[in-house]
This record gives C-alpha cells, structure tokens and sequence, in this order.
C-alpha cells in the first residue's frame, strides 16, 4: 500500500489556502446531522471538540480524567511559539518554518511545517480573545521570551503555566459548547476499542472508570487526540494516567504507526531518586536561559560540594562544545551531552547521573529578585521536591522521557489511513520529525484542534452518508458487537490471570529494558537483546499479572493492567523501528551512526523517510510502509550548534 | 519511616464508609506522600486485597486531580502544596496519618477517597467562559491589557480546581473556585461584555449544586495550593451587587420604555 500524504504542491506559502479552497464543505443544516467522537480533551482534543461543536457538529467528548480541564497539556511550562514577529527582530513564519525544519532533524514534512507556521498567528489571537492571561509589557501589549534555542523571541507564555492557561482556554470554549448542547462530555471514561466497518472508523467502546460499564459510541468519524506514548519507559515527566492504548487499539484495527523510536529525552528533569519512584518532575527548558550547565572537569571531584570546586576547574560543557548556541542548544543536543559526561564517570549527586544547572552568576548580574521573578515557582517546586534550595545551590538535573514525536501516521489531512479516524495532537507524528522543539507541542495541539481538523473532518464528512440518516451501523451491527466483546474478553482475561506480580511490576521492567537499550543511545546489540526480552517479557505478563477486584467497579489496577499490556507491545516496535533506522537523527541516536566529534550523522540517501508500521499480530513482524520526504525550500544539511 | 495509616475506605456511593488502618514500614523522607500510597497498595495487591482508590495524575501539582484530605486538613501540612508535593520528610517517624476523601455533598465519593466534582465544570457552564467563535478574534495586540491587570487576572487564573478549597470550608462552600473564575474572567477587558451575566450565572450554579454560602472563614484561602487571595470573594461580591443593580435598572427600563 502507497502512502498517499495529499500534500498540496506549488507555492509553499500557498499551499494551505489552495488546500481549504479544495476541501469539501459540508452544508450547515446538515452538519447537525453527524457525529464526531474525540477522545481526549487536552489542547488537541478539547479545541477540536470546542470548533465543531460550534460549527454545528453533535461530539462526543472522552476523556479518562474527572474533568477535561485535567489533560496533561496543562503540566506544559514553558511557552507557545508563534511567528508574530512582534519584537521586531527579523521573526517571520518563513523563519518560523524554516527552524522547525531544521530543528526536527529534516525528519519532517515541509508542507505541515509551514502550516503549522502559519496558523500559529491565529492561535496567539484565539487565545488572547478567550482571556488567556498572557504575560504582557508595561504598554499592555504581549510580552515574548527566546526559548529553546531560537535567536528570535517568539514564544508567548503565562508564568511558568502556560500549558495551564492556554488548556483552561480550550476548556472554558468546550464546557460553552457543552452548555449549549452541541458537545457531550463523557469524563472518568477510557476508550478501549476502535470500531471499524467496511474498512472505516465508526465509532468506539470504551469503559466506564466510575462503574465499569462498557459502553459503544457510534460515529460518523472518530478523532483521536490522546497524547503521547512516553510512559512506555515508566519513568517519564507524564502524567501517570497518560497511555498508549487509544492508538495502540486503532494500531491494531489497521492504523499504521509511524516513527515509533522518535521519542524526546529532555534536558532538564530533576534526577531519580530511589526506587520507589513514580515519575520525574521537568523544570522548564526557559531556565538554560540563564542557568549555565556545568560537570566537574576531574571524576575525583564529583562528590565535592559544588561550592568547593573553583571555577578553573570546572566545565561549562555545553558552552565548550557548542560556543554559538552554548547553553541553549535544542533539547536532544543537550541530553546527549549529559549523558556523555555522565558515561565519563563525572555526574554529579547520588548515581553520578546528574549534571548542575547553576544560577549564581545571574544571581549576580541580576539580583535574586529577578530570578525569582523569572523562575519563582519552579524554583519553589525545586525545592519542595529535593529538599535544597536553588537560589543557594546548583540544580542537579538529568535528561528524562518528556514528549514523543511519533505516533499514528496521518495524511496533511490529519487522517490516518483509516478512512474516518483522524489523530490530533502529540498522538499523531506529523510535524515534530526527530526531535521537537521547544514552546511548539502546545503549538502544533491548538493548530490541529482549531485550525486544522475544523475543515479537514468536514472534507471527509461530505463524502460519507451519515449514520444518523443512513442507519447503516447500529449497535447489533456484527463487528460492533465483535469490538465490545473482544473488550470484555480482554477484561476478563486480565482479571483472571490471578498471578504473583503487580501491573507496576512489569510497567517498571519494561520502562528499564526501553530506557537502557531505546533511550538517549541505541545500538543494534543493545536492541536485538531488547527484542528478545520484551516478548518474554509480554508473556509473563499474561501468565502472572495479578489484577484484584472485579470489573463491575472502579478499578485502578485494572486500568493500570490493560495499559500496560499495550505498553508491552507498543515497546517492541519502538525497538524495531530504532534498528531498521541505522542512522542518527534528532532524539534517535544510533551509536554506529556518528560523527568523529560524536555527533548524530544522518543518512538521507537510506533514511529520509517516515516510517510507518503496519500490525500483523502480536508476535508477528510488522509491515513496513515508507514515505519518502522530500525538501524544495530547506536544503538538507548537517545540523550545527557550535 | 514507619507509619500507621487510617484510610477511609467507602466501596461506592451508596453504601456506608469506614476507617481501615494499616502499618506501613521502609518508607523514606524523600518519598512523596502518593508515592507512599503506591507502596500500600502494592503491599495489599500482594496480600490479595483490594488497593486504596485515590485520584492523582500530573503528580507535579497543576493538574488539580488529587484530594486528599490529610490529618484534617486538605492537601496536609504543607502550604501552598498539592497532596503530589507532599513529601514524607514533613511527618515524624512513627506518625500516626489519617487520610479522607474530600467531604461536601457536592462532592460525592464515588470509591474510597475518590469524589465526584462534575459541579465544577457545571459552574463553568454556567458563564466561566468568554464567548468567541474560533477564528473570529482580533489581532491579539489590538486589546492591551494593563501588565497590573493582567497580573491579576492571571493571581486568579491559577487556579486548579482541586476543590480544597470547598473541603476546607466548614460550609463546604465553593466561593474561591467560583471567585477566583469570575474575576479572572471580568477583570480583563475582552470578559467585560458578559461580566454581569457571568457573575450571576455562576453564583446560581454553585447555589443549585449544593455548595453552602461565605461566611467568611477563609479557610478556603489557607488551603488552597496555589495561593488564591479570598480578596476575590469580595470582588466577586461587588461584580454580583453591580450586576444584579444593573439588571433591576435594565428591566425597569425595559418596562418602562414600553
């Protein structure tokens, strides 16, 4: 099978006009006749629920959370990009563009990149409109900070909270629907099983978290925008509800999955403590803005307190190895570079897997009341967490699992190849490539949600009759009813094992095998082992996993249960994708693909394409499907930092 | 660190709850409060029993989803901190800890120390919003915004509506939460256009659901985790009197013009 991207061609900066130009509407009076699913209600999710409930669309809302307000976009810190160029310092969406493309490692498609660029003026305006309380200047207009490396200062922020606002935004536009009546909130519910007829998406089952009621939801199109997979690796910066099963069920239904090794390890975590460890806390990219990164030059000194090891003896790496970008350079640069320093015997603090984040010289140069009033509640959360104060002592921070950029292969459309299921957000793997970069997840969300499905979905309804007058799909409809048993069925089995070892226990095996040998470094030896002892892995599960209670009630272990059970699948393509790619590029770093200065090196003559992995069974090779990507306006070239 | 728990244990709305206690031993001053809960629950997942059911996500204190009311006092000891942010380090070795769900009839238990606070999203139904169609909002620059006002539009908006603040309060009244939406909201001036209706809306939901009136405790304000000023209330209180004068006026014009 052909990947069709239905990239528009011509002009760039025409392409997304042409394309809606194209796009087939659907006509007012009828759009109350169709039903969208869509699973999830963070930005992605929520503004797609919000913009076709107010279009005219009856949605169905799903989320697993109490309440939409809840998705994990809100833990985003940082910032929002947009080319607006309001500093006047040379921003345009050209240049927004060509960064992006550049910064994912060229692993991208030119025409969604410049999309994204464009729309990102509107999300600015969208969100000010809805009372998102932007930071602003003395004169009331918006205020813009440099984050993540750029040279221009584009990104909008909110405090360190701007994931926050800008999700309460979202919120605040679907629960106006949801009074209105146009939009259905379902929270506490999980989806659990795509349902497919005639070899399109037409509804879903999901479960009941209050009472385990197994419910169908039927549509005329689904929406997927369930975020990212990075709990795969346990310990990660996600929240701990986040999950792979939304799109591992729809993987599995036929939707190809795409770039699945593509995930980012970010710079600036708090280090693991213990075992007991739940999740790692990210304190924000903004901080390398004034922060500057530092090892001891001799291992002999990295149990020294930091205040006894002079200057001349210590090393700004980042500044010693990238002089142009130094402490800013992107995130997968940064993590690489601590972990090499950590491999050398010289991280710092308990493991020596930690490199410092130090502020003492700002705090000169700019007073600790500055800083505060940059970094106040990240160093206070700081503080609560490890017990040391940062205006006092160094940071210690280490690369954690933050974001992944693959995810279900969409079409510029934003359509998997499903016909019917469309995947929004960081669940999809579209404009990130390799390696995202920073303040551009809470941007590609909105995009998606407000201002790209909004008239995609509407191409795709145009063409289908709806269920609501076709009557063509009901809930006795046999692969309906075959979708809601293979859910029971599944329950059931996974409350029936009744062995020895929590849901837990496997999660955090598997997050170590995944972190070791599909982490910040990957080689062919270390994956061929992962891929062995995964599926050995996956089968202990089956035969020892014990899950208490019953099904007819809330039941947190079994939620946990099921999740990981596709985390256990889900991590063997990963591992397979990372060897078939024997190249270096963004966050995937292969050991035999670098550098003489230990760069990641690139092989676009084999490997400038997408990578999109077709189910054949659990135990079974995947199909690959390749995209090729082609550059007219950014030439391909070797990143450089330095 | 050792422990003795006593846990509220409810298996469903309908039916009665009761404290269990359990020991706990292993436990370390860097553990964070969940992260000692994990390590009950995979003790009596061991042992065959049912785990204790508690709400918790982000685990960084922004997503609002945990509630734990902890020795009496919602998110516990510390301040300015979800339950997440809690560390073992805040308690003594020892320590006997009671751990509640949050207690007001507009937050039923729906398991243990699981609530329901579908009412906080009915109260943003009911005006917590600023009515712009996708697509249809201006230049974003072409409405400034006092950096004063949008400092304080934003003290508001940080709230994370947790409902600590309805737990705490001895009339479990949900006046900061709904405060704290209004005046974000009405402070700014793309949310002036629907700021009477807005106040009076949200008040009139959170009366329907079931949250009791202010009486000024402002144990509301000591417990919230992100510091939300019950300034606010007073404020919402003053945009109420204005909006409800103002709508008297607008009828009896109305009827008046006739």
């Amino acid at each position: 099978m052909a990947l069709q991207s239905k990239c528009p061609t011509g002009p760039i900066e025409q392409r997304w006009d042409k394309h809606r130009f194209n796009l087939k509407l659907v006509n007012p009076a009828n759009k109350r006749k169709y039903e969208v699913i869509v699973v999830g209600s963070g930005l992605a999710g929520g503004a797609a629920a919000a913009t076709l409930g107010e279009l005219g669309y009856k949605v169905q809302c799903f989320c697993y959370q109490d309440s939409p307000r809840r998705a994990h976009s809100i833990a985003a810190q940082g910032g929002i990009n947009a080319a607006k160029n309001y500093q006047n310092d040379g921003d345009s969406v050209y240049r927004l563009f060509y960064d992006t493309v550049v910064g994912v490692d060229y692993r991208a498609r030119e025409s969604n990149v410049y999309r994204l660029a464009q729309v990102s003026l509107n999300i600015i305006d969208q969100c000010a409109a809805q009372g998102v309380p932007f930071a602003r200047e003395y004169g009331g207009l918006l205020d813009n900070r440099s984050f993540g490396g750029a040279q221009v200062s584009r990104t909008f922020y909110a405090r360190g909270q701007t994931g926050q606002q800008l999700l309460l935004g979202a919120y605040s536009a679907l629960e106006r629907q949801v009074a209105a009546g146009s939009v259905t909130m379902h929270s506490r519910h999980e989806m659990l099983e795509l349902i497919v007829v005639d070899g399109r998406a037409r509804g879903i089952v999901t479960r009941d978290l209050k009472d385990g009621r197994i419910e169908t939801h039927l549509a005329d199109a689904v929406i997927l925008a369930t975020g990212g997979y990075g709990n795969v690796f346990f310990l990660s910066t996600n929240a701990m509800g986040c999950n792979v099963t939304a799109t591992w069920r729809a993987h599995k239904k036929g939707a190809f999955f795409a770039n699945p090794c593509f995930t980012q390890i970010h710079p600036t975590c708090i280090p693991v403590k213990g075992d007991y460890q739940s999740k790692l806390t990210l304190m924000s990219e903004s901080l390398r803005n004034d922060g500057r990164v530092w090892v001891p030059k001799d291992a002999a000194d990295r149990d020294k307190k930091p205040g006894e090891i002079p200057e001349s003896a210590r090393d700004y790496y980042l500044e010693r190895r990238y002089p142009a970008f130094g402490n800013l350079v992107p995130r997968d640069v940064a993590s690489r570079a601590a972990k090499v320093v950590c491999d050398e015997g010289r991280g710092v603090g308990p493991g020596g897997l930690g490199v410092y984040l130090d502020f003492r010289d700002s705090i000169q140069r700019l007073g600790q009341d500055k800083i505060a009033e940059r970094y106040g509640n990240l160093f206070e959360m700081y503080h609560h967490i490890t017990d040391e104060d940062p205006y006092k002592v160094p940071m210690r921070i280490y690369p954690a699992v933050h974001y992944t950029m693959g995810g279900l292969w969409v079409d510029y459309n934003l359509m998997s190849n499903v016909p019917g299921l469309f995947v929004l957000g960081e669940a999809n793997f579209s404009d990130h490539g390799a390696n995202r970069l920073g303040a551009s997840a809470l941007m590609q969300g909105l995009a998606d949600g407000y201002f790209v499905i909004p008239y995609t979905v509407g191409d795709y309804l145009a063409s289908v009759k709806p269920i609501s007058v076709a009557k063509d799909v009901t809930k006795d409809h046999a692969d309906v009813k075959a979708a809601r048993k293979a859910v029971e069925t599944r329950l059931k089995s996974l409350l029936e094992v009744n062995g020895k070892r929590t849901a837990d226990s496997f999660h955090r095996e598997l997050g170590k095998i995944i972190w070791d040998e599909c982490g910040m470094a990957r080689s062919e030896k270390g994956l061929r082992g992962a891929l062995e002892r995964i599926p050995a892995l996956r089968e202990e599960f089956w035969s020892n996993v014990r899950v208490p209670g019953s099904g007819e009630a809330m039941n947190p272990e079994l939620e946990k249960a099921g999740r990981v059970a596709d985390f256990l699948e889900l991590g063997e393509l990963m591992c397979r994708d990372a060897l078939d790619r024997n190249e270096s590029c963004g966050g995937h770093f292969r050991e035999e693909s670098a550098t003489d200065e230990g760069e990641a090196k690139r092989d676009d003559e084999k490997y400038c394409y997408v990578a999109a992995w077709e189910h054949q069974g659990v135990d079974k090779a995947p199909t690959l499907h390749k995209e090729a990507l082609e550059f007219e306006y950014v030439k391909l070239s070797q990143r450089s930092y330095k | 660190m050792k422990f003795k728990l006593n846990v509220w244990r409810q298996d469903n709305a309908k039916t009665a709850g009761r404290f269990e206690s359990y020991s706990i031993d292993g436990i370390t001053s860097d553990q964070s409060f969940l992260e000692m809960l994990d390590v009950l629950n995979e003790k009596l997942v061991g042992d065959g029993k049912e785990p204790v059911a508690f709400d918790h996500d982000c685990r960084e204190g922004i997503c609002g989803m945990c509630s734990l009311v902890v020795n009496g006092r919602p998110h516990g000891p510390q301040e300015h901190a979800t339950t997440c942010q809690l560390h073992m380090r805040k308690f003594t070795d020892g320590e006997e800890i009671t751990i509640e769900p949050w207690r007001a009839g507009a937050f039923p238990v729906i398991r243990d120390l699981v609530v329901d606070r579908g009412s906080f999203d009915r109260i943003i139904q009911a005006g917590g919003y600023i009515s712009v169609r996708t697509g249809a909002a201006p230049d974003a620059n072409a409405i400034p915004v006092a950096k004063e006002i949008a400092d304080r539009a934003m003290d508001a908006a940080a709230c994370i509506g947790c409902g600590a603040c309805v737990a705490a309060c001895p009339n479990a009244s949900a006046m900061l939460f709904t405060a704290a939406k209004v005046r974000h909201l009405n402070l700014l001036p793309q949310g002036a256009p629907e700021r009477d209706l807005r106040v009076m809306k949200m008040v009139e939901q959170m009366d329907a659901e079931g949250f009791g009136a202010c009486t000024n405790h402002l144990e509301c304000e000591a417990a919230c985790p992100k510091g939300i000023s019950a300034d606010f209330i007073g404020e919402l209180n003053r945009d109420l009197a204005t909006a409800i004068l103002r709508s008297r006026e607008a009828s009896k014009n109305a009827s008046a013009g006739g």
